[in-house]
């Protein structure tokens, strides 16, 4: 794909290039890049993603120019930031719901991939480096919500940092090394001032590598078919995707801006605009929405080290999906009876992510458990059987063939795939 | 002359080795120091040991004052409150404990312990729960008036911290 016979215009340029190919670089890769010509809108999440690590990390660096990381200091310094710092409010906003809308993305581009089979082979790696991305994001999101030092920080702080001491024999040596002392204090925060500040950019190299590793195969589409050599089922990057993807950021941006300007704490948490206090917890402990899910399945389990080890099972069955998943056929829409548990699925998240909102106790409870063994239960039950019982509609050859010659081909290609 | 190659090892082999050796071990030197700053430093453990002065707590209140960034829990509780710490049956417990244990001998209505739930961390609330001890609002463990764990997921007891009565009316924890 970047071996087109690209040549700089500019005699700069072309200077430049035979000493670092850059510009061939970003041709391949920006410009010339192939990609499927019937990616729908799903697909425009992954340059949303982009654009909002971009929007954390340059926020994030002016946040971090007016904060101060220390336990006497640091609720003060973000009230400093509300209301002297020049558009202090504006940026701390942006940054704190720009968390909340990179996760409302991140759900959509996992869930796109999960439909669409985007994580089945050849694309196994592309999957299991998102998947460590997620988690990235997941530690960077939990203590960046640590350093406002208001009481959900605090107190989150202590439940999430206590899951470790639930790890036989070495736990609280554990605990206490993460914490640098007896409880959750200064020591941590700090560095977690630190760590939040690093991950970013250890997510930008992952990002790095999950997009080589998209060019390798390409990107899947929703027909979930691979593309014909020839080049008939793509379109260059740019202009096609690029445009498509900057009207969807326009969309999406709309929507973030809604958040920033009309609902700013809508997605927070009133408690945390109170100073943390190391001798009351609060009533109810809730973590930031897009961690209710996981939330809700720590709960569901009446067992201490029981409930951490589900819970991160949770993250990591993801991982093996690629193996789990045994169906020949990538996409959902020809897999009539996978669809049906796709969106089971979804509603099952949703469900436990609304658990994990409310108080443990009674029906609550009862949901949660139900939920959480449906949603294992869909990865190592229904994910490998689907694929031996399901009967498959037929797939077209191609992304062109379909649309330019009829029906005709579609009973070709079933003979074609009953014959594999 | 293949064969007496393979039995012996070249001197190019042999530094190739040793230099790898040495390079691990000095990696795992430098590593070692970088770890183990993360664990309480000196200010942290000098704040390791606290006196309470324990003479203006009445029968069946309690105090709540800091160690180490925690709370304790110091409750002078009635004979009532006692008795039923000890009439407990030890089989029903999931973490068997005597109320004898938990206290020091002949300072039986002083219960001192750090009042963290054993879950997850939180500070449970007082005379609350089912079993007119200590309820944690965060994912409903209940303690009984020992500080016993009797229901909920919590695995063990509240901990009681090392401390001693240094006179009548003090006690100094740490």
């Amino acid at each position: 794909m970047s071996e087109t016979n690209y040549k700089p215009t500019s005699s700069f340029g072309k200077w430049f290039d035979e000493r670092l190919p850059l510009l061939t670089l970003f041709n391949g890769h920006l410009m010339q890049y192939p990609t499927p010509k019937n990616l729908n809108y799903w697909w425009t999440f992954g340059g949303i993603l982009t654009f909002c690590l971009m929007t954390q990390i340059i926020t994030g660096i002016v946040l971090a120019m007016h904060y101060t990381a220390h336990a006497d200091m640091a609720f003060s310094s973000v009230e400093h930031i509300m209301r002297d710092v020049n558009y202090g409010w504006l940026i701390r906003y942006i940054h704190a719901n720009g968390a909340s809308m990179f996760f409302l993305a991140v759900y959509i581009h996992i869930f796109r991939a999960l439909f669409y089979g985007s994580y089945k082979s050849p694309r196994e790696v592309i999957w299991i480096l998102g998947i460590f991305i997620y988690i990235l994001m997941m530690a960077a999101a939990f203590m960046g919500y640590v350093l406002p030092w208001g009481q959900m920080s605090f107190w989150g702080a202590t439940v999430i940092t206590n899951l470790f001491s639930a790890i036989p024999l070495v736990g609280e040596s554990i605990t206490q090394w993460l914490w640098g002392g007896y409880s959750v204090d200064n020591p941590t925060l700090t560095r977690f001032f630190s760590l939040h500040y690093l991950i970013p950019f250890l997510i930008l190299g992952l990002v790095v590598l999950h997009i080589w590793a998209l060019h390798v195969p390409g990107n899947n589409n929703p027909v979930g078919i691979d593309l014909k050599k020839d080049g008939s089922d793509t379109v260059p990057f740019h202009p096609y995707i690029v445009i498509k993807d900057l009207f969807a950021l326009v969309i999406f941006m709309i929507i973030f801006a809604g958040f920033v300007f009309y609902a700013p704490n809508v997605l927070g948490h009133s408690d945390n605009y109170i100073p943390a206090d190391p001798l009351i917890t609060p009533a109810h402990i809730v973590p930031e929405w897009y961690l209710l899910p996981f939330y809700a399945i720590l709960r569901s389990v009446p067992d201490k080290l029981g409930g951490v080890i589900l819970m991160f099972s949770a993250i990591l069955i993801l991982a093996a999906l690629p193996w789990l998943d045994t169906s020949k056929v990538r996409s959902a829409v020809f897999r009539p009876i996978y669809k049906q548990f796709f969106w089971i699925l979804v509603l099952d998240v949703l469900i436990l992510g609304y658990i994990g909102a409310m108080p443990a106790e009674g029906a609550y409870v009862a949901i949660g458990r139900v939920a959480t063994v449906y949603y294992f239960a869909h990865f190592l039950i229904i994910m490998p059987v689907l694929g031996f019982v399901e009967k498959t509609k037929p797939v077209p050859l191609s992304i062109a063939d379909p649309i330019i010659s009829g029906s005709g081909n579609l009973a070709a290609a079933k003979k074609d795939k009953n014959l594999n | 002359m293949s064969e007496e190659n393979n039995k012996k090892p070249t001197r190019r082999e042999f530094i190739h080795i040793a230099t790898t050796a040495v390079g691990a071990v000095g990696a795992g030197c430098i590593a070692l120091p970088l770890v183990t700053q993360m664990n309480p430093d000196a200010s942290v453990k000098a704040l390791a040991k606290v006196e309470v002065d324990i003479s203006k707590i009445e029968k069946g209140n309690e105090v709540t004052i800091m160690w180490r960034g925690k709370p304790i829990f110091i409750r002078r509780r009635t004979d009532e409150e006692v008795q039923k710490a000890r009439e407990v049956k030890i089989e029903d417990l999931k973490d068997p404990q005597k109320d004898q244990e938990r206290v020091k001998k002949g300072k039986d209505e002083w219960l001192v312990m750090v009042g963290v739930c054993t879950h997850l961390g939180c500070v449970p609330l007082k005379q609350q729960g089912e079993f007119g001890g200590w309820f944690c609002p965060c994912h409903g463990s209940h303690y009984d008036i020992s500080g016993r764990i009797r229901k909920g997921p919590a695995p063990v007891n509240m901990e009681v911290p090392n401390y001693e009565f240094v006179s009548d009316t003090k006690i100094l924890i740490g």
